[in-house]
């Protein structure tokens, strides 16, 4: 009876790591396809051969991505996409999340900003009236329009204040004994503490900026003015309507040059290098944000 | 005496006072610290909701919102006369709901599994490789997709070995919702698993202990103490996922479909950006739009409360 107890106990534990490795696997091999893809030889693509170890190993891919100026143009614009926005989204939210922490009592009025912040956060003008506001602001390829319209993260906003209001309250009446003023209770006091909170807000930031592909495609009318993802998203569309509309890859060789294929996957690693270096961190802060934004009230 | 009280009264007076002035100098600052933000926020997210005006015109670019005629609920009646609006409506709520309630079982099930993986370094790593996906962009992870499931890919490789028909996933009306549904869920899973896999650490292992003691199997102590355990946040969520029943989620579908799958694969947000922005239908297109926003208003409202309701917590 006990021995028989082990033995599904054992078994169920070879069942439950084999589900769990399964699952892992499903998450990382079709990603590992692409960058054993992106090192293989354009006819080892296009006959579909590339499994997990690269066929025909061949850099070729990567020195032609060095040549191709439009691609670093909108690697550029998007780094720059992504330095603005972390600059602009972390002191607005810092900015507000700071007077919302306060009281209603402390704070005359803090309830009808928190009421339109949130309204603005239920409630939008949907894409069309927004894409009218950016255009008739003149903003229309230019950076701007990629970084103004998302600078209040409200998210972000109410995960800041919500931890802000957990700061210690003796904190801030100290500072203010010595004579310190709102603004530098924020800077000295709240923000020194609330680290965590703000790598996490920033991450989001950075992550939301690198990742968002839209912007750029209705913002941008001039494919030189494209961010990163809206960029590889305009080429990769014409071999994946073919491979969408069922052609085969013998069709695709005649028609065009499937070459590109293995090109395409190398543009989307280096898309991905700098989430990656950035993942451990990533990994470490998001998960106290989400533990962070669930917060009681 | 009487003095006496009335010296008292007035000093705490004059330091009411004191206090209510150096109180407005702080608020003072409140105030300018809000400042930037919403002239942003005023600009960006309160000018583009007059613009709803164009719902209700026939709104000509040139013209301007001032000068365009006013059409009344014209774009809206002609919305709810298109054959295709009632196919649109429910391939995003099928879209969705899909997305929620797997996405959330497959969440559950995993955060189950993972909680008995004792070996830390594996544990780890499986939990590096299952986040991974959620901090790629669809742009991304589309080519993934395509390059899966195309009529070439891993995937048909793999049926044509095993002896079955080769399927095309990316071009046929059927197989593209379950495709859309099934790819969410492998990008979010993982991620997802987090506060689930919180809410089972947070469950005292006295309980588990004392019911193995008792001879419950692993299964009666996963049905009668972790999942009971994990009902609250369960049912959070899944209240405060509600409101997202009209986001199929533009990003997916728009790098993944072709007008093959129209059918079946468009969604109010795909057919917004197509019919209006692309077509130039502005005043049509912000009529679907509006409609979509309004119904979103109701149901994230209701939700709120019915979280406050039924839970602890709230959403805002």
């Amino acid at each position: 009876m006990v021995q028989n107890k082990t033995f599904s106990g054992r078994l169920g534990k070879v069942i439950i790591y084999t589900i769990v490795i399964l699952l892992g696997l499903i998450c990382l091999l079709p990603l590992w396809n692409i960058v054993a893809i992106s090192f293989s030889s354009s006819e080892a693509v296009a006959a579909n051969a590339v499994g997990l170890t690269p066929v025909n190993f061949t850099t070729k891919a990567y020195m032609m991505i060095m040549e191709d100026g439009q691609f670093w143009r909108s690697f550029s614009i998007s780094i720059q996409r992504v330095v603005l926005s972390l600059i602009i989204n972390m002191i607005l939210i810092v900015l507000m999340a700071y007077p919302l922490s306060k009281s209603k009592r402390n704070f005359r009025g803090r309830n009808i900003y928190m009421n339109l912040i949130i309204f603005a956060m239920l409630f939008n003008g949907g894409m069309i009236p927004t894409y009218l506001v950016v255009k008739n602001l003149d903003l229309l390829n230019t950076i701007w329009s990629l970084v103004l319209p998302g600078a209040v993260q409200i998210f972000s906003i109410i995960l800041v204040m919500n931890f802000f209001i957990g700061v210690p309250k003796s904190l801030e009446e100290a500072a203010i004994m010595d004579g310190a003023n709102p603004w530098q209770v924020l800077f000295k006091v709240y923000i020194p503490i609330s680290l965590p909170a703000l790598a996490t807000v920033a991450l989001f930031s950075i992550v939301g900026n690198w990742n968002d592909f839209f912007s750029g495609l209705i913002y941008m009318t001039k494919v030189s003015n494209y961010p990163l993802m809206t960029y590889i998203q305009s080429l990769s569309i014409d071999i994946q309507d073919m491979l969408k509309a069922g052609a085969n890859s013998s069709q695709l060789e005649n028609i065009m040059e499937v070459s590109n294929r293995n090109l395409n996957a190398a543009k989307i690693v280096i898309s991905t290098i700098p989430l990656l270096l950035i993942y451990p961190i990533l990994q470490k802060y998001f998960i106290t944000g989400i533990v962070v934004g669930s917060v009681k009230e | 005496m009487k003095p006496i009280e009335h010296a008292n009264t007035s000093v705490e007076l004059i330091k009411q006072k004191k206090k209510g002035r150096k109180l407005t100098k702080i608020e003072a600052s409140y105030h300018l610290m809000l400042l930037p933000g919403m002239i942003f926020l005023f600009i960006f997210s309160y000018i583009p909701m007059f613009g709803i005006i164009m719902a209700f015109q026939d709104y000509i670019p040139a013209k301007g919102m001032l000068g365009s005629e006013f059409v009344g609920f014209e774009h809206f009646v002609y919305m709810f006369s298109l054959p295709d609006i009632g196919q649109i409506f429910s391939n995003t709520i099928v879209i969705a709901l899909g997305k929620i309630v797997l996405g959330t079982l497959m969440a559950i099930i995993f955060s189950i599994l993972l909680n008995e993986v004792r070996l830390k370094l594996l544990k780890k790593s499986i939990q590096t490789v299952v986040y991974l996906p959620h901090f790629l962009s669809w742009v991304v992870l589309a080519s993934v997709v395509v390059n899966m499931f195309n009529l070439d890919g891993t995937v048909n490789q793999i049926l044509t070995y095993l002896g079955f028909e080769k399927l095309n996933f990316l071009g046929s009306n059927k197989l593209f919702q379950p495709l859309i549904i099934g790819t969410d869920v492998w990008k979010e899973f993982g991620f997802n698993s987090i506060v689930y896999l919180a809410a089972i650490t947070a469950i005292d292992p006295g309980l588990h202990e004392a019911a193995s003691i008792d001879g419950a199997s692993w299964w009666k102590r996963v049905w009668h103490i972790t999942l009971p355990g994990m009902l609250p946040i369960i049912l959070l969520l899944a209240i405060l996922s509600l409101p997202n029943i009209l986001n199929a989620g533009f990003d997916q579908i728009y790098n993944l479909y072709s007008p093959m799958v129209y059918e079946t694969g468009d969604i109010l947000d795909t057919y917004v950006y197509r019919i209006g922005l692309l077509g130039r239908e502005y005043s049509f297109g912000t009529a679907v739009g509006l409609f979509k926003s309004l119904i979103g208003l109701i149901l994230i409202l209701s939700a709120n409360n019915a979280a406050k309701k039924y839970t602890d917590r709230k959403l805002f």
